[in-house]
């Protein structure tokens, strides 16, 4: 029996060209599999095997999403797969977006099945789920072996045209299609049984979850911006040289305040950046390129703006819980506050 | 943190490079940045040259911040 052919996407790390410093790399294509691949392959047994591999740069593809995806389409195409695969990317936010936009458009150009794998906070999860089956993975590369089975499995149910079974049976994020089936028991019946179950303090499952639209209505904007206090805030992790309060290069559990009255400019003397998961040479050259207090100091100068508030307020958005980063930004809310800030520059790599 | 922080009543202008994750964010003002390890800057540029480049960056966070808008809106840098 012939095997089902699958191409497999990783970035530059699983691909192991390198860190951060290689995450500018352009797609490359390498034949078999690499990586997690080898793991995928094994648990297809003889089923499946990877003919090649795609490799791209994270923030190559992120920068150039466009041209990266034809190029990779075109690589795609090349090896006439039975099945795409991309990551899984955990929580890694800009490999979950290549991961996600690479498997949506190859289901769509190519017309083959096409899933990934990630974790639910991945900002990619929520921006593809409804393109494509994405497996929920853990949140980091440590629950590999966990993401393996579940995605070699949905694999093989693709490509044997198996019925998929419902979110929670195959371990994917739902995708909001919803199927009809018959329930033994009528509607009416097991609406009564829910609210006897209620009315207990017994725990129920409800049939139909109201969506949650956690949209902010857009404040007014600033009228006399002359006159006006503008904070900086970052999550690129800017903080002064040392890292004082040694806030984590990935998954922050705090976040810093820090006076700017002194510094006219940012330099490498005084300033760095915390964050890891994107190349910090950059950053650490010149801070201003993530925090432009040096151009925001002579717009005050010039008296365009009123003032650049005191303090700023820093964290590393690499991997952080967007329950952490909730409770940050409520907290940097009452502080601006109580500073008379009257509008926000929010940064983020 | 963008949400949050307007939730608490202040305008805020979302800078970064890959906006579609502003969007999913739910950032109300978003100016496109430069490039993930550099968002106001260039390195390919000379010091003065790349700092007229951030000014630019700034003043149309500056231009969002001033102009109101009633749902996500995308303000490109001219």
């Amino acid at each position: 029996m012939t095997k089902f052919r699958v191409v497999h996407y990783i970035n530059q790390f699983f691909g192991q060209i390198g860190g951060e410093e290689k995450a500018d790399v352009p797609p490359e294509k390498r034949q078999g599999p690499v990586g997690p691949g080898l793991a995928l392959s094994a648990a297809f047994k003889d089923e499946a095997e990877i003919v090649a591999t795609i490799i791209c740069g994270d923030s190559y593809f992120n920068e150039n999403m466009d041209s990266a995806t034809e190029t990779i389409i075109k690589m795609v195409k090349e090896e006439k797969p039975d099945l795409f695969i991309a990551g899984p990317a955990f929580n890694a936010g800009r490999y979950g977006v290549a991961a996600g936009a690479i498997a949506s458009a190859v289901k769509e150009q190519l017309n083959i099945p096409s899933f990934t794998g990630m974790y639910e906070e991945n900002p990619g999860a929520d921006m593809y789920k409804q393109n494509v089956y994405i497996i929920q993975t853990g949140n980091s590369a440590a629950k590999m072996r966990k993401a393996i089975p579940p995605m070699a499995a949905l694999a093989l149910k693709l490509l044997k045209g198996e019925p998929i079974g419902s979110a929670a049976q195959e371990g994917y994020i739902p995708t909001g299609v919803r199927k009809n089936l018959f329930e033994e028991k009528r509607g009416s019946a097991r609406a009564v049984d829910m609210l006897l179950k209620k009315l207990a303090g017994e725990p129920f499952e409800t049939e139909y979850p109201m969506p949650t639209f956690d949209r902010v209505a857009p404040q007014p904007a600033v009228k006399d911006l002359a006159h006006a206090n503008i904070a900086l805030v970052t999550s690129g992790g800017i903080v002064p040289k040392g890292n004082p309060d040694h806030i984590e290069s990935s998954s922050a559990s705090h976040y810093g305040e820090y006076s700017i009255a002194e510094f006219d400019d940012l330099t490498a003397a005084d300033h760095e950046t915390a964050h890891g998961g994107y190349d910090p040479v950059y950053a650490n050259e010149d801070p201003d390129r993530v925090l432009p207090v040096d151009v925001l100091r002579d717009m005050e100068k010039e008296g365009i703006i009123g003032k650049l508030n005191e303090f700023f307020y820093t964290t590393v958005g690499n991997g952080t819980a967007v329950a952490n980063a909730k409770k940050f930004a409520e907290e940097i809310a009452q502080k601006l506050k109580m500073q008379n800030v009257d509008a926000v520059i929010l940064t983020s790599t | 943190m963008v949400k949050e922080i307007e939730r608490a009543g202040f305008p805020v202008v979302h800078i970064c490079t890959v906006t579609p994750i502003s969007m999913t964010v739910g950032a109300n003002r978003i100016v496109p940045a430069i490039a993930i390890p550099h968002p106001l800057g260039n390195p390919g540029l000379e010091k003065a040259d790349e700092k007229k480049l951030r000014r630019k960056l700034v003043e149309t966070a500056l231009h969002a911040l001033t102009t109101e808008v009633e749902d996500q809106t995308i303000f490109e840098v001219k």
